[in-house]
């Protein structure tokens, strides 16, 4: 294993080590999942000295990166306002990755869903 | 100077502290470095110590280097570096880890930069460019502009900044922390950047 490998993954254990402290019995593992899925994000929220959990739900659309630099991009609806977030997955910030739902898709990276009607997104994930 | 190692840039990568904050480090695999050899006051004019990093084959070294290595016993090394005035005394042979340094130290990280060839003003010394695209400027967007006056002084002052190689000099930055010490497989996390390319030699010194 070169440095580099191994510092990768040594992050990516302190990274999971730090969620089980502040989870405890709830620590849940990184979930495989790719694009195309619909996955519930739990983002904790810092708001001051107080720490809570906030859900965001959407259609993964990308990832990239590799070990600890590893990240994903949602999209969701809200409002009728289209919203992405690009998460790392490895982040300690968040507290659960749950799939809601698999996707079927043929590319990589679906940003070709962002000027579609959610009927069509529908019809192009199944 | 209080420390000093030897090492060598790995590359870089994101590691998260114990706040969850996704913090940018460089990797460097430093030492183990023998004490290859000491100057003294009192005979060589100055105080120093000589350090090796990287141990190579021996007929890889020019004999009378190899001398140096095989008068000490120690195996020839692939650099050699001294660092003067250091406040503690060292022995021949003894080495100097990762171990001496601590997390949360501000370091000196001394190398040579990255050769970036024959520069331009606007890369090399940050110029602005000339300035407009209109007005009678023609192909002149990074260009340096005026360079002096005229009849007096009738030349151009020595060290203005112009156009040249830049890059592959020797550099030093200061007052980088020290991210985490990993001393099983002599790795030091160096919180942000660092000079220089993969596989440089860095001078990490503790002022």
């Amino acid at each position: 294993m070169t440095s580099l490998e191994y510092v990768n993954n040594l992050a990516i254990e302190r990274a999971d080590a730090l969620r089980k402290t502040k989870d405890g019995d709830n620590f849940k593992n990184v979930p495989q999942f790719r694009e195309g899925d619909t996955v519930v994000v739990a983002v904790r929220v810092v708001e001051g000295e107080k720490e809570r959990i906030q859900n965001f739900k959407g259609i993964v659309i990308g990832l990239r990166g590799s070990g600890i630099n590893k990240t994903f991009t949602i999209r969701k609806v809200s409002n009728g306002v289209g919203v992405e977030r690009v998460f790392p997955l490895n982040s300690p910030m968040i507290q659960s990755i749950t799939i809601d739902k698999l996707g079927h898709v043929r590319r990589a990276k679906l940003y070709y869903l962002r000027g579609m009607s959610e009927k069509k997104i529908r019809q192009k994930l199944s | 100077m209080e420390k000093a190692i030897l090492g060598k840039k790995v590359g870089m990568t994101s590691i998260y502290d114990d706040k969850g904050v996704a913090v940018p480090v460089t990797i460097v695999e430093a030492g183990p470095c023998p004490v290859v050899n000491i100057r003294t006051m009192e005979k060589d004019g100055y105080s120093a110590i000589q350090l090796g990093f990287e141990t190579i084959r021996e007929n890889k070294v020019i004999k009378p280097v190899a001398g140096q290595f095989k008068k000490v016993g120690i195996a020839p090394c692939r650099h050699l570096k001294e660092f003067r005035n250091l406040a503690k005394s060292y022995e021949i042979g003894s080495e100097v880890t990762v171990a001496e340094f601590t997390t949360g130290d501000k370091v000196k990280v001394s190398t040579t930069s990255k050769g970036r060839g024959f520069q331009g003003v606007i890369k090399r010394h940050h110029f602005g460019g000339v300035g407009m695209q209109t007005h009678g400027q023609s192909d002149r967007q990074r260009h340096p502009g005026s360079v002096g006056s005229s009849s007096y002084p009738s030349r151009v002052f020595k060290g203005l900044r112009m156009a040249g190689r830049m890059g592959g000099k020797r550099t030093s930055v200061r007052n980088i922390q020290i991210f985490d010490i990993i001393p099983e497989r002599n790795l030091i996390l160096l919180k942000g950047s660092v000079p220089g390319p993969k596989n440089t030699l860095l001078e990490i010194v503790k002022v």
